[in-house]
């Protein structure tokens, strides 16, 4: 374990602890050794074995690989459908905080609790879930078992928390005198939002949509059942990537893997850098 | 959509002054239309399909549920589960605190570097974890080799479910914590410090009490993500009926071997894990809201 005190306390120290002080930095250094040893073993080496393993057969291996019609499929279902998911998320992620900070009802706080739960729940069992209302045998009649409507609706199910629980903090700090001031000088309800709630809220949306999209494009456990892995239909990217791990073709799924890693962190980053600006702005 | 969201916002300002009657009726009506979608949106995607495994589970009543629980094969997902998630926790919890001591405290070459590594297995599909320790520990991997002969199984055994379950889970406690460490600061640690406390008593003493709810917080997360990864897990523990199956793998073969009965009671076995996290999750952040309040 790293010592938890900073440089500058340990300088403070009397003198006469001065070799005391010094096992302690040996412990502390040992501390450090054995996290480094603990993510090396974990996320460093597997990244670089990930990394490694997609380009074994070259720039044009790594090109064929993501660019075969079954793999071009499904990244490209994958993408499309973390966009239309995500635009969902904004929209009904924001009114859901918004409902659930400035209104009141009677079960509210159970409401608010249940939020969270597709975050608790087991993905696999986020798909079970999902099969039992809108799958075969529906009790309401609607079967979307096997379609693209039931990639989309799993991604929105697994995806839900991220953007009302970025949105609802940064809506209980903001304070009704502006908007009050704002429709007092006779600004119209549709004026207050566009120009006061949704600057503010702005950055707060966007970086839940980056968790959305960072989720969703690597969605696995909650598609699995409820997609049935047509290939060309409803194959994403991570069920492909399953399959030919499967196949025993590693470097086709490292390369995939490799390709949407890529999406999931320039997306994140390019939100990230956007949503300063704007916070930037709003200031 | 921004129509009655635009009509809510009317309702603090019409609150302030005197309200016309037809604005206030107006404020309300779009008041109570924002409230319907949203709460239509989260019944029909949430809290409905939730409610129907329940059903779906006890509607041919409990004999059998109660073979379906007492099964071999699910006893033994059900404990290889238990077992990967005493394993994985602690590990994750001692290592988060470490690593969220040396990201707040620490000043060292590479901080950010150790902040992305962190985050790093919330960016990654879980099915790409598992293919990335496939490519280290298994038997064509970087240290395939060199762990047969040592007479170590990795992948497709309990270890690699480990490590998987370890890698998914890696950044909660650490996260959870980093806050609660910022906003401890150090004052109290410089004046132990100050006093003769050695760095292992200030820790102990001071540092940890400060930051028990944010660890302990972390803790639930990481468990409930333990108990439930499948992805990952599915890559690495090679599904041996009995014994590298856990409970979730579990309800996917029940589910692809038409056994509805036992995929459905494996979920709701599951999903009340999942909701008992949720009691936590709410009892935890009552806690320190009423500690900062006072």
């Amino acid at each position: 374990m790293a010592s938890p005190l900073p440089s500058s306390a340990s300088a403070l120290a009397l003198p006469r602890r001065r070799a005391f002080a010094l096992g302690e930095r040996g412990a502390g250094a040992l501390g450090k050794g054995m996290l480094g040893i603990y993510l090396s073993v974990l996320v460093l080496l597997p990244v670089a074995a990930l990394l490694e393993k997609a380009g074994t057969r070259g720039t044009s291996g790594f090109w064929r690989a993501i660019s075969s019609p079954e793999a071009g499929a499904a990244i490209k279902l994958t993408l499309i459908a973390t966009a239309i998911v995500v635009a969902v998320n904004a929209v009904f992620g924001t009114l859901i905080a918004w409902v659930l900070v400035r209104d009141e009802f009677p079960g509210k706080a159970i409401v608010n609790a249940l939020i969270d739960l597709p975050f608790a729940l087991p993905t696999i069992v986020a798909g079970v879930v999902l099969l039992a209302l809108y799958g075969k045998g529906s009790p309401i009649g609607i079967n979307v078992a096997f379609t693209r409507v039931a990639v989309g609706l799993a991604l929105l199910f697994v995806t839900l928390p991220f953007v009302v629980r970025s949105v609802q903090p940064v809506l209980l700090e903001l304070d009704y005198s502006m908007e009050e001031a704002a429709s007092s000088l006779g600004a119209s309800s549709g004026t207050v939002l566009r120009r006061i709630v949704l600057p503010s809220l702005a950055p707060a949306i966007i970086s839940g949509v980056a968790l959305s999209f960072a989720r969703a494009v690597g969605e696995f456990g909650s598609l699995v059942l409820i997609t049935g892995n047509l290939p060309f239909k409803t194959e994403v990217g991570s069920v492909y990537i399953f399959g030919q791990i499967e196949n025993d073709n590693l470097p086709a799924a490292a390369a995939v893997s490799v390709l949407l890693l890529a999406v999931a962190l320039v997306v994140l980053a390019a939100l990230s850098l956007f949503s300063r600006r704007l916070s930037r702005h709003v200031q | 959509m921004s129509s009655s969201g635009g009509a809510v916002t009317l309702t603090p300002a019409s609150s302030g002054r005197a309200p016309s009657t037809a604005s206030a009726r107006s404020a309300r009506a779009g008041k109570l239309t924002a409230r319907t979608i949203a709460l239509g949106y989260l019944a029909l995607l949430l809290l409905t399909p939730v409610a129907m495994i329940f059903y779906r589970t006890f509607e041919h009543g409990l004999a059998p549920v109660w073979d379906s629980i007492t099964a071999p094969n699910a006893q033994s997902a059900f404990w290889l589960s238990i077992e990967v998630v005493a394993i994985a926790v602690p590990l994750n919890t001692v290592f988060g605190i470490g690593i969220a001591l040396l990201l707040e405290r620490g000043r060292f070459w590479g901080k950010g570097l150790l902040g992305l590594v962190i985050d790093l297995p919330f960016a990654i599909s879980p099915v790409v974890v598992g293919l990335s320790l496939v490519l280290v520990y298994g038997k064509t991997g970087w240290f395939g080799d060199w762990l047969t002969e040592q007479g170590f199984q990795i992948i497709f055994s309990v270890p690699g479910i480990v490590l998987a379950t370890a890698v998914v889970s890696l950044p909660f406690v650490a996260r959870e914590t980093i806050p609660v460490l910022r906003e401890l600061g150090t004052d109290a640690e410089q004046a132990a410090e100050t006093l003769g406390a050695s760095g292992w008593q200030t820790f102990w003493r001071i540092t940890l009490p400060g930051i028990r709810w944010g660890v302990v917080y972390g803790v639930v997360l990481t468990t409930a993500r333990a108990l439930g990864e499948f992805g990952a897990v599915s890559i690495v523990s090679g599904r041996i009926e009995g014994q590298t199956q856990t409970l979730p793998l579990y309800v996917q073969d029940r589910f692809e071997n038409f056994d509805s009965t036992g995929a459905y009671t494996a979920a709701v076995v599951l999903a009340l894990l999942a909701l008992a996290t949720l009691l936590a999750m709410n009892l935890l952040t009552r806690r320190t809201r009423r500690r900062t309040a006072v």
